[in-house]
């Protein structure tokens, strides 16, 4: 059994679902599993960790901490984590997650691995595998040095744990001495869109270069917003001017490995490839049947996105509305 | 002012990785090795930069193999003035280049502005720029897609999840990852690519740099490839008949909606 922190993650007062799924993994296996949350009246939400595997919760409530700031973050979970001496520490690859973690490890002068897939737990020890090369080559990860040991993991690489609402952890209040920061955080800029991040999504509906414009992407919304998905696009569609840059899916872009991937009009690009292929389903619409993108696909359609995607969002319609 | 640009050599994206036969690592035969992608980001940034402030000089440092030279010849060539590369051995972590680029920076004069890329393609872990900022006690700033620069302050405009950003600002010496969106790269002329040649690039030792063993904390072992993917189903008929099969394969089979 090994001593586990957890460093909770919550947007506009809702836990991540990634956080769960750190909780779930690190309770089944039968640790001794601490969740840490930061933030500012967060007492409630402390409380919903429990629901998912926090055996106890550590919590730090301070004004600089009421939305996320890499500084104060870093700070604040250093300073719980030297007082708590963890085995292991987990937090989850999201954009935040992997901008303090790497802080908080060089802080305390130990090692991080970056991105894992898969993890197991043997004793005080964990063993981590991640991809590298964007999914091209997978290793395990080896700590060296003394302290704890540190990993980020991949949203959706674990799967979310089913809440036992009747369950409680103690509460432990944590104060920390953040003094002067250096960095301001001035303004939160909220996108647009409703839709979850491509990294979180559990459905990611990605388009190409054949979409042809960006008023095209329509089809795809209209198919994501029956699913709950996020839309995403390859290299070339976001070259062409039709997706921003944070949409785009692959190796220069973002990693993604949701349950349901739908390539549509996206021909397959190593680099493009690599970017998807831990999806757990994946599907391919293209009208070139030796398009390398079939081969990565569990289901394909040959055939024209244009006609398909509709009747799909229709077919799917039927289905959520059962 | 004093301007330095951290980047990292990687293969390039269509590379077609391959094991060495151990597996204890990739197999270097046909790599194309470049600048990795976002580094050229901030290569662009920092040039811009110094455009901007006459007298600026704007150093490229890379810590790696003896190859990493022709990415940091590759940014002289963008515009650079000169160069600083580390020796480290192939597959060190990324708290070794943090530890052996804070060393090199440690020991120039001062710096006013630092850039890396968000995250270099190979390992991926996005971990080089905030390390690096914990090491020199200075600002560090990931993912940024636009920069405003004020009298001795910045202020960046930084991604973060679904499509919101974050506005932060913090006094100089900073460091700033730069992310797509930040700019466009431009390609060096050939003009340029000659006069790189002449420029000097410094060499450095991990001793130099007070780097050693104990500064590798993690190490990558076991190296597979995935495993192959099963053939996929190929649904055929017209438009109508292959979205119905497939949401009912969705749905029944694979059972992820």
């Amino acid at each position: 059994m090994a001593k586990i922190f957890i460093v909770a993650e919550h947007r506009d007062g809702r836990l991540k679902k990634a956080t769960f799924e750190l909780l779930g993994a690190s309770a089944a296996a039968g640790n001794e599993t601490h969740a840490l949350i930061l933030g500012e009246g967060i007492a409630e939400l402390a409380k919903e960790l429990a629901h998912y595997g926090a055996n106890k919760i550590h919590v730090v409530e301070n004004s600089a901490l009421k939305n996320y700031s890499a500084e104060a973050y870093s700070k604040a979970v250093a300073q719980v984590l030297k007082a708590a001496s963890p085995d292991i520490v987990l937090a989850s690859h999201t954009p935040t997650g992997r901008d303090f973690l790497p802080r908080v490890a060089a802080k305390l002068g130990v090692g991080l691995a970056s991105d894992c897939t898969q993890l197991s737990f043997d004793g005080s020890k964990i063993k981590v595998r991640r991809p590298i090369y964007a999914g091209k080559v997978l290793v395990d990860v080896e700590f060296l040095g003394s302290g704890p040991v540190m990993a980020t993991v991949r949203p959706n690489a674990l799967g979310v744990p089913k809440p036992d609402t009747s369950k409680t952890a103690e509460l432990i209040q944590e104060t920390v001495e953040l003094g002067a920061l250096k960095t301001k955080v001035l303004e939160i800029v909220k996108g647009s869109s409703a839709r979850p991040d491509v990294t979180e999504a559990p459905v990611v509906i990605s388009g190409g270069r054949s979409l042809k414009s960006a008023e095209n992407f329509k089809i795809l919304e209209d198919l994501a917003d029956v699913l709950g998905a996020a839309v995403g696009a390859s290299r070339a569609a976001v070259d062409a001017g039709f997706r921003p840059h944070r949409d785009q899916v692959g190796q220069t872009g973002k990693v993604v490995s949701p349950t349901l991937y739908i390539a549509c009009g996206i021909s397959g690009a190593i680099q493009h490839l690599a970017g998807m292929r831990s999806s757990k389903v994946i599907v391919a619409i293209n009208t070139d049947p030796e398009c390398p993108i079939f081969q990565a696909a569990d289901y394909g359609i040959v055939g024209d996105l244009f006609a398909v995607v509709p009747l799909l969002t229709q077919e799917f319609k039927k289905i959520k509305e059962h | 002012m004093n301007i330095y640009v951290c980047i990292k050599q990687v293969p390039d994206t269509e590379t077609k990785i391959k094991l060495n036969s151990d597996s204890t690592g990739i197999d270097p035969a046909g790599i194309k090795w470049v600048m990795s992608p976002f580094d050229e980001i901030a290569v662009e940034e920092s040039l811009r930069v110094k455009e901007k402030n006459a007298g600026s000089t704007l150093t490229v440092i890379s810590a790696g193999p003896a190859r990493a030279t022709e990415s940091i010849r590759t940014a002289l060539a963008m515009g650079a003035d000169n160069g600083i590369h580390i020796e480290l051995p192939e597959n060190v972590d990324n708290n070794t280049i943090a530890k052996a680029l804070a060393g090199a920076l440690k020991k120039e004069a001062h710096f006013d502005l630092i850039f890396t890329g968000k995250e270099a393609i190979d390992d991926g872990s996005a971990q080089v720029s905030q390390i690096l900022g914990e090491f020199l006690d200075i600002p560090s700033i990931t993912v940024a897609v636009a920069i405003e620069y004020g009298a001795g302050t910045v202020k960046c405009k930084r991604e973060i999840e679904g499509g919101s950003f974050e506005i932060i600002e913090a006094a100089l010496p900073v460091i700033i990852a730069g992310q797509k969106g930040l700019n466009d790269p431009r390609y060096a002329s050939l003009p340029n690519i000659m006069k790189a040649k002449k420029k000097e690039i410094k060499a450095l030792k991990a001793a130099d740099v007070g780097v050693s063993d104990a500064d590798q904390k993690i190490r990558f072992k076991n190296y597979q490839l995935p495993p192959p993917k099963q053939a996929g189903k190929k649904l055929t008929g017209d438009p109508a008949a292959q979205a119905k099969e497939l949401v009912r394969m969705l749905h029944e089979e694979a059972k992820v909606i």
